[in-house]
């Protein structure tokens, strides 16, 4: 049996992605994911791995470019005020297609706001926080645990779809400690970094990593290229979780730190006699919407909860096409989420439907 | 020995090759310095035989069209960005020279923090930094390197310093940093010149492959269509503007962290 670790959320996730085998990190600190830089800042010069505390969030995702262009594993890890800031360069990234890990420990927003947990930054993940048609694979772990495994799985997808993947954690679950085991048979599957800058050998013609596409043709041609991928990628990689789903009422939705709170209310509701059911979505894009819309036939509602004042219900909506009530329940400004209050809204709404 | 090639029967020695560049028609204007510092640049390539072991950054601007005709692996940046690029890209593959190209809005204005940092940490890479005091690309805007009264199309009454400061001198910040083992200033505006600017890129990629700390050769180029010049009148221009308020020579011939 693997060893079991007491840690930080934060520090999972650096030891994971030094198992996983990264070749370079490149963070600026901030609250609440500085500790992700510090563990990195221990280990890597130890290990001879590249690592940068860059003079901004701006400069850390642009080393992530070059590096990641040279087909290396990089990462950088960020809360959100940085993560608005490395916008720029994660639209860059989506359309050189590079691949790398990226890390937003969410904190309450907007502006520079509070170093408090919230879940406010759904839309910039989802909906593509920097400018043209891209998209990044967003994987949303709900524990110490899963913030150790969604490394390793980022990394993997990330150089399987030759694309960005975001971890987008939170502020408690980036500072709470629990147990945690790291993979013992972790094998990173075989990588294929012809494409990648590595000094122009004779028997090749000369990579170039770009996102310039003058020609109106060419860029067209790329972006059909890269809905293509995404299509792909929306098929084979939706993940989620499923929790009393089978007879409820009313189907609560909730992804990280708010999912766990939910499936204590779902077990608070179940002792009362209330039929409620939990999806959980492990990616928010791809977005789990066939299984959102399969159990619409069967509750009555949905309770799309979310620590931010309602984002991923506008996408729970569009996966039902409107045709069962949707609710909101949520908190802002780093306030977490109560059961009471989800139970109490439950029972208004099946009065209601 | 020297090289020799055999025509109609007779052996001569080679003198001067052609740059091994990509066969793409340059984009640069009559008279622009900009293709100079290219073919210069493979010249050196090729010449120290490390096509393989290159790895060049053009970011936004005039520059970003170099890995059109340079012939070795190439990166695009976003505007300002190439320092951090070449930054990632120095860390991974240590083993290989890794140069910018980068004009003066690029370096000076919006990527000046990754240039400065990138220079005072001592990352070994070559710095080729094409000064034309002026945004050539997006049609001769006012650059932080335009000339005090020089007119532009956001200067339209000439560079007031007084509203805009005075132009920067970013070979002379860099300098002063332990991290730069090399800061030069050269021009191309005539045949010695280039000469010393090619002497100047060995140097460099030298200090790169060796990771001797940061090299910074900043050129003193022209803009014949941002200055609103013909190619022969841009030459007097820069040569009585641009060279008396940039001299030309090395600031630095030694340092980086130890
Ligand atoms: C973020 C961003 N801002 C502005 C631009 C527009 N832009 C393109 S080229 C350029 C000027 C580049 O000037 P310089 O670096 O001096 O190079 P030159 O064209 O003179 O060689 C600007 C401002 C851009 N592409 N990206």
């Amino acid at each position: 049996m693997a060893e079991k670790y007491l840690m930080k959320g934060n520090e999972a996730l650096a030891e994971a992605a030094i198992r996983a085998g990264i070749d370079g990190y490149f963070g600026y600190p901030i609250t609440p994911q500085s500790e992700v830089l510090e563990y990195f800042s221990k280990w890597l010069p130890r290990k001879g791995i590249a690592y940068v505390q860059a003079e901004s969030e701006v400069s850390a995702i642009n080393m992530v470019y070059g590096a990641g262009a040279c087909g290396k594993r990089v990462m950088t890890s960020t809360s959100s005020p940085g993560f608005s800031l490395m916008q720029e360069g994660v639209s860059y990234i989506a359309c050189a297609q590079i691949p790398c890990v990226l890390v937003n420990v969410q904190r309450g927003g907007p502006g520079l706001g509070t170093i408090q947990p919230s879940q406010g930054d759904y839309f910039q993940a989802v909906k593509g926080g920097g400018h043209g048609d891209y998209r990044l694979i967003v994987l949303t772990p709900n524990s110490v645990q899963e913030q150790a495994d969604m490394v390793y799985k980022a990394f993997d997808l990330s150089e399987k779809y030759l694309n960005p993947v975001l971890i987008l954690s939170d502020g408690a679950l980036g500072q709470m400690m629990e147990t945690v085991e790291f993979k013992e048979d972790y094998v990173r599957p075989e990588f294929d970094d012809s494409w990648a800058t590595t000094g122009k050998m004779t028997n090749r013609g000369m990579n170039t990593i770009t996102s310039l596409y003058i020609k109106p043709e060419d860029m067209e041609k790329k972006n059909f290229e890269l809905q293509a991928k995404y299509k792909i990628i929306e098929e084979n990689e939706v993940d989620y979780e499923l929790c009393h789903m089978d007879d409820a009422e009313i189907g609560y939705i909730a992804y990280g730190l708010s999912s766990r709170i939910v499936k204590k209310a779902v077990d608070i509701a179940r002792e009362q006699g209330i039929k409620v059911g939990l999806i959980r979505p492990k990616t928010v894009w791809p977005f789990p919407k066939d299984v959102i819309k399969k159990y619409s036939e069967q509750v009555k509602a949905y309770l799309s909860i979310e620590m931010s004042v309602g984002q991923m219900i506008e996408d729970v909506k569009l996966a039902i096409d409107c045709k069962i009530p949707v609710e909101h329940y949520g908190k802002t400004g780093g306030i977490v989420l109560s059961t009471e209050e989800i139970i109490e809204k439950t029972k208004d709404m099946l009065n209601k439907y | 020995m020297a090289e020799t090639i055999t025509k109609n029967g007779q052996e001569f020695d080679v003198v001067w090759k052609k740059p091994n560049l990509q066969k793409n028609d340059m984009h640069y204007c009559p008279g622009c310095a900009h293709g100079t510092l290219e073919k210069l640049l493979q010249e050196v390539i090729d010449e120290k035989g490390i096509q393989h072991q290159i790895i060049g950054v053009s970011p936004v601007g005039c520059a970003v069209f170099a890995y059109d005709y340079m012939n070795c692996d190439m990166q695009e940046a976003a505007h300002g960005r190439a320092c951090a690029l070449a930054t990632g890209i120095k860390r991974v593959m240590p083993e290989h020279a890794v140069f910018t190209i980068q004009g003066d809005g690029d370096l000076a204005s919006i990527g000046l923090a990754e240039t400065l940092h990138a220079c005072n940490r001592g990352e070994s890479i070559i710095i080729l930094f094409y000064n034309n005091a002026i945004y050539g690309m997006t049609g001769g805007q006012m650059a932080p390197t335009t000339l005090p009264g020089q007119i532009t199309s956001s200067s339209p009454d000439g560079r007031d310093p007084k509203l805009s400061g005075m132009p920067l001198k970013v070979a002379n910040i860099v300098k002063e940093f332990d991290g730069t083992c090399y800061v030069t200033r050269q021009a191309a505006n005539n045949a010695v010149n280039a000469r010393k600017l090619k002497k100047a890129i060995e140097k460099a990629v030298d200090n790169s492959l060796n990771n001797r700390g940061t090299s910074f050769i900043e050129l003193v180029g022209n803009c014949p269509s941002g200055w609103k010049l013909t190619p022969v009148e841009s030459y007097k221009w820069w040569e009585e503007n641009m060279l008396k308020y940039y001299p030309l020579g090395d600031l630095k011939t030694e340092g980086g962290i130890k």
